[in-house]
């Protein structure tokens, strides 16, 4: 059975650790928080200016002073802190923020990104992404595995105009963990009760398949 | 020293057709809400606007959209916005988009004196059209040139009369930078004080960099998106 959103940001949750300073995208990245695994620490880092984000405020509680990336309303943690937008992309440049995770409209097998415009349809803007993803030490793109199409997501070219180029390392989607491995992507895991062949058909890129390949296990 | 104005209106009385200017905020927080109202008000045209995002339909700088007063906003994303789509789509609105790092340090660069800067992001994409590429170290970085603007409008949460600005929580995003960059920096705040009574040591933004400042009224601060949990 391929992952749900939960499933997927509940993967993702895996390769968090103790003290790594995060920063998560908008959309199936924002609910990795939920499933952070008890006794390790992390802090959430906010680009529009917070380091320390903590759940949504309580019904009634909510401060339009205090959001996220996503615009939501948050609140804080014990250590949070507030800083500018100048400092905040700052602390991203120079590689102080251990993981980022987002998502993808298509990934390529060199570790390429599209995100943030489909020409002539939709024109929305790359936001942080592209400082994002020019500076974060390790990536991680969490996405379905095929458009609403039915098609690839996991290209051997990407399509769109590029976000950034090689700078993915890791994707988790509904039906893979795979990595980024000298141009090619590699299958790492595989969701529960989904076949290699299955993977191997959804994917346009070229997939390195190395002995067995195990289940997702949460 | 004399930066204090009454209102808006009596602030922006020299923001004519044709101007460049920078509003802080990020999506609907910290916006200069009074500062919009006024520019709505006066009905300025042609503008050139710096700002991360466009606002929403019916707020923010989307005000500004429905009564046609841009002629080309820069900003780094503009998602939430139908109308500046159309306006986009349909090229009456000419847009830059510029990655947010980006935005925020090239204000930061004109604030600093500095006329540019190198950052990765946007290497081998279209956002490095046109631009010099220098490698440091093995990496690749573009050169972005310092945001200047005729005005920036910034929001503050306490102020003094001296221009001495306080921010409160994600509310100060683009505001501290754009409020560097600006020729003219014209401040609305939410307490306006005496100097004095603010504790330097708590300051973000010091006056010189600020040119007039007003005590900002009916604030809507309007959310976005609100996300709440059960007690």
């Amino acid at each position: 059975m391929a992952l749900d959103k939960t499933q997927i940001a509940q993967r993702i949750a895996k390769e968090l650790q103790d003290g790594y300073y995060v920063n998560l995208g908008i959309g199936i990245p924002t609910l990795v928080a939920n499933y952070i695994p008890t006794g390790i620490n992390v802090v959430l880092q906010s680009e529009n200016g917070l380091l320390g984000m903590g759940p949504f405020p309580f019904e009634g509680e909510e401060d339009p002073d205090l959001i996220n990336a996503g615009k939501q309303t948050i609140t804080t943690v014990p250590g949070s802190v507030f800083f500018d937008s100048a400092m905040s992309f700052g602390m991203i440049r120079s590689g102080k923020v251990d993981l980022t995770v987002l998502g993808a409209m298509e990934v390529n097998q060199d570790g390429d990104i599209a995100s943030w415009k489909i020409p002539g349809k939709m024109v929305k803007g790359m936001g942080g992404a592209m400082d994002l993803v020019a500076s974060a030490k390790n990536i991680i793109v969490a996405m379905m595995h095929t458009n609403r199409e039915g098609e690839s997501k996991l290209l051997k070219k990407c399509t769109l105009p590029l976000t950034g180029v090689k700078c993915i390392k890791k994707i988790v989607t509904d039906l893979a963990v795979l990595e980024v491995n000298n141009g090619k992507f590699k299958l790492l895991e595989r969701a529960q009760g989904v076949s290699v062949e299955e993977i191997k058909s959804k994917t346009e890129g070229d997939l390195i398949v190395e002995g067995d390949i195990p289940e997702i296990t949460f | 020293m004399n930066k204090v104005r009454k209102n808006a209106i009596e602030a922006t009385f020299d923001i004519k057709d044709g101007c460049t200017i920078m509003l802080g905020g990020f999506g609907l927080c910290g916006i200069p809400e009074n500062l919009i109202s006024a520019l709505v008000e006066m009905n300025v045209k042609n503008l050139t606007c710096i700002s991360n995002n466009a606002g929403v339909d019916d707020f923010g700088i989307g005000l500004m959209l429905q009564k046609k007063q841009l002629k080309k906003m820069i900003a780094s994303y503009v998602g939430e916005n139908a109308e500046f789509e159309r306006q986009l789509l349909s090229g009456e609105l000419e847009v830059e988009l510029i990655p947010q790092g980006t935005l925020a340090t090239r204000c930061m660069a004109a604030g600093y004196g500095m006329p540019a800067v190198f950052t990765p992001a946007g290497v081998g994409t279209e956002v490095a059209e046109g631009k010099e590429v220098r490698n440091f170290d093995g990496k690749d970085y573009l050169l972005e040139t310092a945001l200047k603007a005729d005005f920036a409008l910034v929001k503050a949460w306490k102020g003094d009369t001296h221009g001495n600005l306080i921010f409160k929580e994600t509310a100060r995003n683009f505001n501290p930078v754009m409020a560097m960059a600006g020729n003219i920096t014209i401040a609305e705040v939410e307490e306006l004080v005496p100097a004095g009574e603010l504790n330097p040591d708590h300051i973000h933004t010091p006056g010189i960099y600020v040119h007039r400042i007003f005590k900002g009224v009916n604030y809507e601060k309007r959310i976005e998106q609100r996300t709440v949990r059960k007690k």
